[in-house]
C-alpha cells in the first residue's frame, strides 16, 4: 500500500508539473464549451436544450488531453522497467496512473462542468447530477484512457492512436450519462441511465487495470 | 536473501532475429561476471531476461531458494542505458521517489547523494545534468536501497575517471558483502570479474 501511495504522489506530481495539470484541462474544457453553442447556433432555448449534452460531451473530449504521456513517457525513459520491477504489481501501478490522471484533470472538470452547464442555459436541478456523472463518468474515462494509452504505447503518432482507441469506448458513458441529464431536466425517470452509467465506470475501473498491465508487459518485451 | 542465480540453456530473439542460444551461467554470491560481445550481440537482451522484462525463447532463469516474482521485486536492481529520469523533475524529487519505491528512505536517498558526489546537484532539474551526472543520478540507487543483484548495462561509460574509481570501490565493496554484479560492457569493470562473451 505504501508503495502505492508513493508511486500516486508521484503520478500526481508528474501531472500538476510543467505542461499539464487541471488548468490546461480546464481551459481546453472552456474552450470546447464555447465554441459547440457557436457552432449550435443562436437561439437561446436551443442551446438551453442542448446545454447537458454539450456539457457533457465536453467532459468526454477533455479527458483525452495528457493521455497519450500516461504510459508513453515512463515507457521512453525506462522509468517503466524500475515501475515493473518495483513492490508493486504493475496492475497497480496502472491503477495508480489512472487514479492521478483522474484526480489531476477529471476530477477538476467534473467540478467545473456545472458552471459551464449554467453558462449554457441548463435547468439548475441537473446540477448535482452533472457532478455526479462527471465525477463518475471521469473516473472511466481515466481508466478506458489508460487502456488506450497502454496499447499505444511504442507507436509512432501515439496521440491519435490513443484517441482513436479510446473514443469508441467512451461511447456508453456518454450516452447513458447525456440520458440520465436530459430525462432529469425534462422530469422523466433518469435513475436507469444514472446507474448504468456507474456500472460501466466499475466494469472499466475494475477490469481495465488487468489489460493495461498485460500491454505493457508486451509493450516492455 | 539471494544466493544465486543461475541462467540455464537460455535463448533469445528479438522479432525475426536469433540473438543467440544455449547460453550457460552461474553467479554466485561475491561474484562479478562481465557480458561482452559486438553491438546487438544480446547483451542488454540478456539483462533485461534476467530482469524478468523480456520472455527468453527458451530456457529457464533460476534464483535460488526464491521465486522468481518476488526475487525480482525485491532482490535485484537494474540500471540500464535508460535511466528512467523525469526530465522536468529536480534531481532530489527524483532520486527520492527511485529510492522510495526500492524500499529505501529519503536518509538512505540522501547518503547515497553523498556517495556519489551528487549533493550540489539535487536542486537542479534533470534536464540541466550532464550524461555522467545523471548516471550517476541513476546510479545511487544500488546505494539508497540495498539490493543483492546488480544488473548494470555499460555503467561506466559516461563516468569521468574520479568517478569511476569510486564506483569501482562501490562495487567491491558490494562484492565483498556478498552481493552480485552481472554489467554488459566494451571496457573492463574495474572489479575482479569473470568474462562471459554473449554470442560468440
Amino acid at each position: 500500500m505504501t508503495a502505492f501511495l508513493i508511486l500516486l504522489r508521484r503520478e500526481l506530481a508528474l501531472a500538476w508539473g510543467k505542461g499539464g495539470g487541471p488548468l490546461l484541462a480546464l481551459a481546453f474544457y472552456a474552450g470546447v464549451v464555447t465554441l459547440l453553442p457557436m457552432a449550435a447556433g443562436r437561439a437561446p432555448e436551443k442551446l438551453a436544450a442542448v446545454a447537458p449534452g454539450i456539457a457533457w460531451l465536453a467532459l468526454a473530449l477533455s479527458a483525452l488531453l495528457s493521455l497519450e504521456r500516461l504510459f508513453e513517457r515512463d515507457f521512453e525513459d525506462g522509468a517503466l522497467d524500475l515501475l515493473s520491477l518495483g513492490p508493486a504489481s504493475l496492475e497497480a501501478v496502472a491503477v495508480a496512473k489512472c487514479l492521478a490522471q483522474w484526480l489531476a484533470s477529471g476530477a477538476p472538470l467534473a467540478l467545473a462542468a456545472p458552471i459551464a452547464a449554467l453558462a449554457l442555459g441548463a435547468p439548475a436541478k441537473i446540477i448535482p447530477l452533472l457532478m455526479i456523472c462527471g465525477l463518475f463518468g471521469g473516473l472511466a474515462f481515466a481508466f478506458l484512457g489508460g487502456l488506450g494509452a497502454s496499447l499505444a504505447l511504442g507507436s509512432r503518432r501515439g496521440g491519435l492512436l490513443v484517441a482513436v482507441i479510446v473514443l469508441p469506448l467512451y461511447v456508453p458513458p456518454v450516452i447513458f450519462g447525456a440520458g440520465a441529464l436530459d430525462a432529469l431536466a425534462g422530469g422523466l425517470p433518469w435513475t436507469g441511465g444514472l446507474f448504468l452509467m456507474l456500472a460501466y465506470c466499475l466494469a472499466a475501473v475494475g477490469l481495465s487495470p488487468l489489460a493495461m498491465a498485460a500491454a505493457c508487459r508486451n509493450a516492455l518485451d | 536473501m539471494l544466493r544465486a542465480v543461475l541462467i540455464k540453456d537460455l535463448a533469445i530473439s528479438r522479432g525475426e532475429r536469433r540473438l543467440f542460444t544455449g547460453l550457460n551461467l552461474h553467479l554466485d554470491a561475491g561474484e562479478a561476471v562481465e557480458l561482452t560481445g559486438r553491438n546487438g550481440a544480446g547483451k542488454t537482451s540478456l539483462l533485461r531476461a534476467v530482469a524478468g522484462l523480456l520472455r527468453p525463447e527458451a530456457g529457464e532463469i533460476v534464483f535460488a531458494d526464491l521465486d522468481p516474482e518476488a526475487a525480482r521485486a525485491e532482490h535485484l536492481h537494474m540500471v540500464g542505458h535508460q535511466d528512467g529520469l523525469k526530465s522536468t523533475r529536480t534531481a532530489w524529487e527524483e532520486l527520492r521517489f527511485q529510492t522510495l519505491w526500492c524500499g529505501g528512505s529519503p536518509t538512505t536517498a540522501r547518503q547515497a547523494a553523498e556517495r556519489f558526489d551528487l549533493v550540489r546537484l539535487l536542486d537542479l532539474e534533470v534536464r540541466r545534468l550532464s550524461a555522467g551526472q545523471r548516471r550517476r543520478l541513476a546510479l545511487a540507487r544500488l546505494v539508497a536501497s540495498p539490493r543483492t543483484l546488480w544488473l548494470l548495462d555499460e555503467p561506466m561509460a559516461p563516468l569521468d575517471a574520479g568517478h569511476r574509481l569510486a564506483f569501482g570501490a562501490l562495487m567491491a565493496e558490494h562484492l565483498v558483502g556478498g552481493g552480485m554484479i552481472l554489467a554488459a560492457v566494451h571496457d573492463p569493470l574495474p572489479v575482479a570479474a569473470r568474462v562471459v562473451e554473449v554470442g560468440a
